[in-house]
């Protein structure tokens, strides 16, 4: 509307944490994809910022604490699990406190629409000793950035920024106002070898450095400008963050309601009297009980959820339930259709065969996780990303001979540059007898989260041409004696034949089965029409 | 035709490729230059492998939660017909399901374009004015296309003006 002094959008959580991001002169963006945090950074690179897919979420957060170590503004992205591969850094960084600021965005996906499991990740926070923010939807999530570089910049501390998949993946309005952190400051290198090097003797005070710092925004959270109030009549009222809150205000629309903002170190104090003249106080969150958990340890007399509502996300529906007390039995709704490789996929061909040939299949993450689907059924173990190396060693090493014979290490390109790598250190450095045989399906893009680019495509999230790194160059510096590279879906006898050979032969192998994804290719001719 | 001052829920079922994102982009646009509060949500991120894809929008005065609860959707858009079964539990008794087969023997300008005629079809159940629903068109459909898209759009349109009575 043009008679309105701030741009009105229509904007989903991701877009709106972007242009955020933009507004507040983040200097990088870093991070790896992963559902539902992808476009955060897709969508920054889009409306101008700078942004950059790193190979894994640890080296992210680093590359995101070098900026804000150089006094510049840093937004590093992941999904709830790439937390877990960053979580080194992060608990490190916390001490060491930074110059600039460190936004760490984390979507944890509650009821797992695309994930391998379930993980809150709020307990972070927690953990490390670190703010947490948890916006509600698009226009929250745009002024709370403004919000988090502030608290950044004012403490010197990492904050974690904390959306779910009905945050990030929703659409609401935004008016793209001016948001509360000041202007950024120009980088500049200040030496802080006390600060910043983390031998025990400078790390002992650190850590009471981030203690103190943690109980100054306690205090200033009591009453700060995160969380809110909104009336309500009725003698029950409920404490709720993120989308739960949308939930309960929906379903109780006369419940006064205790919004929560910034949720780790909770308010509790303001809680405390929000709950006094109430009859009765329910604590409203998905996931974990983290809230109502902290509320009661601190003496506060609150009722949390029943067990059965913390698997899955909540709804209006559910929190209705919550409220009433009903326990009874949920309906699960009737299942969708699966989602299923593409036909022509280039990764039906290896799933048919290594049905075909019996092998016990240690697996991965990606696309080619569907491969554990029928007509297939060819993957025995999917831990994480990066698992199907070790896990297949550690098979190798453990199984009878004739067993050991049969196991495959099955991983992804994009999976293969994120945390693959160490596992074949570990397979040169600690051969099982029986030897072992990884095969890599590199169809040149991350497909299953999206089409990205990886350091092994050649091109940047920009989609510039970039270095690129070859594999069988890395794996052959490495010393593995054995990388033969093929197309098997082209070849499917060659590939059979190969891999039922490499597996009776007990040496160590790498295949490698080389084939664009079909959705890349088509993405790759429209960007690049003359190649 | 609702009242405004409530809320229009909505849920578009499909399956992945269809445009079920695209057509909920639409709505939910036209909602927005109409001047009204609107959520969607939607669950993606598999859906390049045929799988099921479904889309809630919601638009009135103030809207809450993006997802709509059981049982209260007014409509609901199929654009694939194994997908009414497992979504008809979001409607309202009172509710509306319109059907893929509503286009059958319907000439469209491209099998591509099914997603946005059905939507035309929707649009005579709304209290929406043509002009949102061209400006959100305009602004969400690439040049290329646009023009069949607009056909399309106009296409359904004017069946729903046919099928509108028992709204
Ligand atoms: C730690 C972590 N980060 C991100 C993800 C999300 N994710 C799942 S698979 C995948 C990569 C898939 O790419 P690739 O290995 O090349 O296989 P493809 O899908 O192309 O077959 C990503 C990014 C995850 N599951 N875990
Ligand atoms: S998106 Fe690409 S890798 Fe994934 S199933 Fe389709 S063709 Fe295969």
């Amino acid at each position: 509307m043009t008679d309105n002094p701030l741009e009105r959008l229509l904007l989903t959580g991701n877009e709106a944490l972007a242009h955020a991001a933009r507004k507040a002169g983040i200097r990088l963006g870093s991070g790896y994809p992963g559902t539902p945090s992808t476009e955060v950074l897709q969508t920054l690179d889009a409306i101008g910022g700078k942004a950059q897919w790193s190979p894994n979420e640890k080296v992210a957060m680093e590359v995101a604490i070098g900026v804000a170590f150089a006094g510049a503004r840093a937004l590093v992205t992941m999904k709830h699990v790439g937390l877990n591969v960053a979580a080194d850094p992060l608990f490190t960084v916390a001490e060491t406190g930074v110059d600039g600021a460190l936004v760490v965005l984390v979507a944890d996906d509650p009821g797992m629409a695309s994930s391998q499991n379930e993980q809150d990740s709020r307990r972070y926070a927690v953990a490390a000793g670190i703010p947490l923010i948890e916006p509600s939807d698009s226009q929250e999530t745009y002024d709370f950035f403004g919000h988090a570089v502030a608290i950044s910049e004012r403490w010197g501390i990492p904050v974690l920024f904390r959306m779910t998949t009905r945050v990030s993946h929703s659409k609401s309005i935004v008016r793209a106002g001016a948001l509360v952190c000041e202007p950024p400051r120009k980088p500049s290198f200040r030496r802080d070898i006390p600060g910043r090097v983390m031998i025990p003797a400078y790390a002992r005070p650190a850590h009471r450095r981030l203690r103190q710092k943690l109980e100054q925004i306690a205090a200033w959270n009591e009453s700060g400008p995160l969380n809110k109030i909104l009336p309500g009549t009725s003698e029950t009222g409920i404490v709720a963050a993120g989308i739960a809150m949308m939930h309960a205000r929906e379903a109780a629309p006369d419940a006064p309601l205790f919004k929560v903002g910034m949720s780790h170190p909770l308010p509790v104090e303001a809680i405390r009297s929000f709950a006094a003249p109430l009859k009765r106080c329910v604590v409203i969150e998905e996931g974990d009980p983290i809230m109502v958990d902290t509320c009661r340890a601190a003496g506060l007399t609150v009722e949390g959820k029943p067990e059965p509502f913390r698997f899955g996300e909540l709804n209006v529906n559910r929190v209705l339930r919550i409220l009433n007390h009903d326990t009874s039995p949920e309906t699960a709704p009737p299942p969708g259709r699966p989602p299923q490789l593409c036909p022509g996929c280039p990764h039906r061909t290896v799933f048919e065969i290594l049905h075909k040939l019996d092998c016990i299949v240690s697996g991965d993450i990606g696309c080619y996780t569907l491969g554990v689907l029928p007509p297939f059924q060819a993957m025995d173990t999917c831990v994480c990303m990066g698992a199907s190396i070790g896990v297949g060693l550690g098979l190798r090493h453990a199984l009878p001979p004739e067993q050991a014979r049969r196991v495959v290490s099955v991983i992804g390109d994009s999976t293969f540059v994120h945390s693959g790598i160490t596992g074949i250190a570990e397979m040169l450095y600690n051969p099982p007898e029986t030897g072992h045989v990884v095969l890599i399906l590199d169809n040149h893009t991350t497909a299953m989260t999206g089409l990205q680019d990886h350091p092994g495509t050649g091109r940047t999230l920009d989609g510039e041409p970039a270095h690129t790194l070859f594999f069988e160059d890395m794996l052959r510096g490495m010393g593995v004696p054995d990388i033969q590279v093929l197309d098997a879906q082209a070849d499917p006898t060659v590939f059979e034949k190969l891999l039922t050979e490499r597996l009776q032969r007990g040496t160590l192998s790498v295949i490698i089965t080389r084939k664009p994804c079909l959705l890349a290719a088509r993405k790759q001719r429209q960007a690049d029409p003359g190649g | 035709m609702m009242n405004m001052a409530m809320v229009t829920n909505i849920v578009i079922a499909g399956v992945g490729g269809q445009g079920v994102i695209l057509a909920s982009d639409l709505l939910s646009e036209a909602a927005f230059i109409a001047g009204l509060d609107v959520k969607k949500a939607e669950v993606h991120g598999m859906s390049q492998r045929g799988g099921s894809v479904n889309s809630d929008i919601r638009f009135g005065q103030q809207v809450w939660s993006p997802m709509i609860p059981d049982g209260t959707a007014d409509f609901l858009l199929v654009l694939e017909p194994t997908q009414g079964d497992p979504n008809r539990h979001r409607l309202s008794p009172s509710g509306t399901e319109i059907v893929p087969a509503v286009m059958d023997g319907v000439q469209l300008p491209h099998p591509r374009t099914l997603n946005v005629a059905m939507l035309g079809v929707l649009s005579r159940h709304l209290d929406l004015p043509m002009d949102v629903w061209t400006a959100a068109m305009n602004a969400l459909i690439p040049a290329r296309i646009l023009d069949m898209n607009h056909t399309a759009f106009a296409t359904g349109r004017s069946i729903g003006e046919r099928t509108s009575g028992h709204a």
